[in-house]
């Protein structure tokens, strides 16, 4: 395959813990994002699954360099993004976007929809003369498909969907390479989240974007990404095509929150085995031993617990279809029910 | 200004006529910037145009009044002590016949600088103040909090008290500067706690990750999200002003004798408020007429930045066109 537009290397991020009042003094660190590495090509979507906690967003705001890093590194374009200064920067500024995910409060309330979407244009007016920029943000919003009168509009006369809308316009606007996606659609309804989601998929065949899509909801992630990295603990569990990582998973972590997935079917109801796991997720400040599910793993044996299972291709060749990096000891397909 | 009150009426009658249930949409593609868009809000209340009128008619009366007035504020009129308004003298004369009219204009001249530049100035030094500590937080935070405090423990009316010696003779001005510097610090801690959570807010973030300087994002998303409360500030702070700089000089500190304020005026007036109602009631009713419409125009600014605050003229407008339509329905 071509060479990545996004690599990811050992990244890792964690917030010291301070505690006193005058004197502070760091007492641990939260292990948000604990080494992750993984590769995003052109033009395709990486899909980043696991539940609250487990560092996804914290791992969209370094990949945006909002925070700088613990360790590792992120090459765009074969340079490390966090060496990167002055025009350079300004430069990946304009190539990585994020889309937020609560259209509610992440359009200021006080600024009509011209203004918000033209606002990038301001920090990069190079893209486009000042002219010219009245009529750039209305084709934005035509192709976001809104209508493109409404640009003197305040963000509080537009639905959720439509708003969402906004921040898609928004963050096309100066022709970005790579869309990270912070959960774009779970403060929708649902039948609002299918048309952001067919926007976002066309959009990406009409602009050639890459996104990297985080969510909790497997179903969207599926219906959008061509590869998926489900984490849990700031760490990747399993990385692989949408196919084998939703029909053939090897983690165990992955096959507890697939079983989970409601199926809209009710003869199947009673017949699926739904794995329910005990207890929470461990603190990320001081996460277990070894392998971190191991916690809530029914296979979980002393191996688990001293040794941490690196993230490498698990089954012996038998099916290249099925073959993909799995982060555990015993990792094996296991058999369920899906409709 | 006839213009800009036409404007604002054409401006009403394509809304309604457009039928649209928010901003006039049709010319929507036309006024291009925010800051037209806010104007023609604003000069669309009524109350707000009168406000700003007044306050301007006040203005012009307060310098062209004494031109026009036979009698100057130092001079006095000994064929006349204590006479109630009279062709002569048209607001009456003083215990030692000076003219009041005279008096009043100095003084509104005087009031309405200082009350306007003091309201304006600390609301200023308060936002600006108050922000920058609550963005950046740190020791930024720190260092202008303990400032803050240490202006909130300093018994300001002393302060100025002492210091108005200095200045005597100089530019009242510098007395205006001295009451806003004093004015801004309770301010200044509203905003920073506001801050504090807008600056966690999405689109505060979305700036950041685009990558939009601190100062910018500063002026641009937490500012203007703090309006209502920075406009209702300043305009309180206009009638604290008058009133404060009223007190100093009741006691003999800020504007000086033989030059008058609204404040002098009132505080010898007030003694005789029922007896000689002269002294007291014009100096008074021009302090009030003032304020009020310093109010009037901060509340229009306010419902003009706030883009929620227009359902209230939407509902208007409605009701209008609806009677519109059942009073068609009846004729036909």
């Amino acid at each position: 395959m071509a060479e990545p537009i996004l690599s990811v290397r050992n990244l890792v991020k964690h917030f010291p813990l301070r505690v006193g009042v005058v004197f502070k003094r760091v007492v641990g660190h939260v292990r948000a994002v604990d080494g992750v590495s993984f590769d995003l090509h052109r033009g395709e979507t990486l899909g980043v699954v696991g539940e609250s906690g487990c560092g996804k967003s914290t791992l969209a705001q370094v990949l945006m360099r909002l925070e700088p890093p613990t360790s590792g590194a992120v090459t765009f374009e074969g340079r490390n993004i966090f060496d990167m200064r002055g025009a350079e920067l300004r430069r990946l500024r304009r190539d990585i976007q994020i889309v937020l995910q609560d259209p509610y409060t992440s359009l200021n309330p006080r600024m009509t929809v011209g203004d918000i979407v033209g606002e990038p244009f301001e920090i990069h007016p190079e893209v486009a003369p000042k002219a010219s920029r009245r009529q750039r943000v209305q084709e934005l919003l035509d192709v976001v498909g809104l209508n493109p009168e409404h640009i003197n509009r305040y963000p509080h006369q537009f639905s959720g969907g439509q708003r969402q809308r906004i921040g898609i316009a928004r963050a096309l606007a100066l022709r970005p390479k790579v869309i990270i996606c912070d959960e774009p659609v779970s403060a929708l309804d649902v039948s609002i989240q299918a048309q952001v989601m067919n926007l976002l998929g066309e959009l990406q065949t009409e602009f050639g974007l890459s996104y990297v899509f985080i969510a909790h909801d497997l179903s969207v992630v599926r219906h959008l990404s061509d590869r998926v990295a489900v984490m849990y603990l700031g760490k990747i569990a399993e990385i692989g095509t949408e196919t084998s990582i939703y029909e053939h998973p090897t983690h165990p972590y992955t096959q507890a929150l697939l079983s989970a997935v409601p199926v809209p079917d009710p003869e199947l109801r009673g017949r699926r085995e739904v794995i329910r796991l005990s207890g929470d997720v461990p603190s990320p400040v001081d996460p277990p031993s070894g392998c971190r599910f191991r916690t809530r793993c029914w296979k979980a044996t002393d191996l688990c617990a001293e040794q941490e299972p690196p993230l490498t291709l698990r089954l012996d060749g038998s099916d290249a279809d099925r073959e993909h990096p799995s982060a555990c000891h015993f990792a094996e397909p296991r058999p369920h029910v899906v409709a | 200004m006839t213009l800009g009150v036409r404007e604002a009426k054409r401006a009403g009658t394509t809304g309604a006529g457009g039928g649209g249930p928010v901003d006039a949409a049709p010319d929507g593609l036309r006024a291009s910037t925010r800051g037209r868009l806010v104007l023609r809000r604003f000069l669309r209340s009524r109350s707000a145009v009168f406000g700003l009128v007044t306050i301007a008619a006040l203005y012009v009366l307060a310098f062209v009044g004494p031109l026009l007035a036979p009698w100057d504020h130092t001079q006095q009129d000994y064929s006349a002590f204590l006479r109630p308004p009279s062709t002569s003298h048209w607001f009456g004369t003083t215990q030692i016949g000076e003219d009041v009219f005279a008096q009043t204009m100095r003084g509104l001249q005087k009031s309405l600088t200082i009350g306007l530049l003091v309201g304006l100035l600390s609301t200023l030094v308060a936002a600006v103040v108050g922000a920058v500590a609550g963005y950046f937080g740190g020791w930024v935070d720190r260092v202008l909090m303990w400032l803050v405090d240490l202006l909130l423990v300093l018994p300001s009316f002393l302060v100025v008290a002492i210091a108005s010696p200095a200045f005597r003779g100089h530019s009242w001005v510098l007395f205006a500067l001295l009451l806003a510097a004093f004015g801004w610090m309770l301010t200044a801690r509203i905003v920073r706690g506001m801050t504090l959570t807008l600056r966690e807010r999405e689109f505060v973030r979305a700036a950041r990750f685009m990558g939009q300087p601190s100062w910018h994002i500063i002026a641009r998303h937490i500012l203007p999200n703090m309006a209502s409360l920075l406009i209702i500030d300043a305009t309180l702070n206009v009638g604290t002003a008058v009133l404060a700089e009223t007190g100093l000089s009741y006691f003999g500190f800020g504007v000086q004798p033989p030059d008058v304020s609204l404040g002098t005026l009132i505080a010898s007036g007030s003694r005789s408020a029922l007896t000689f109602p002269w002294l007291f009631l014009f100096a008074g009713g021009f302090l009030t007429l003032a304020v009020l419409c310093v109010n009037l125009v901060g509340d229009g600014l306010r419902a003009a930045i706030d883009p929620s605050a227009a359902r209230g003229t939407a509902r208007v407008r409605g009701a209008r066109r609806a009677r519109r339509f059942l009073r068609r329905a009846g004729a036909a």
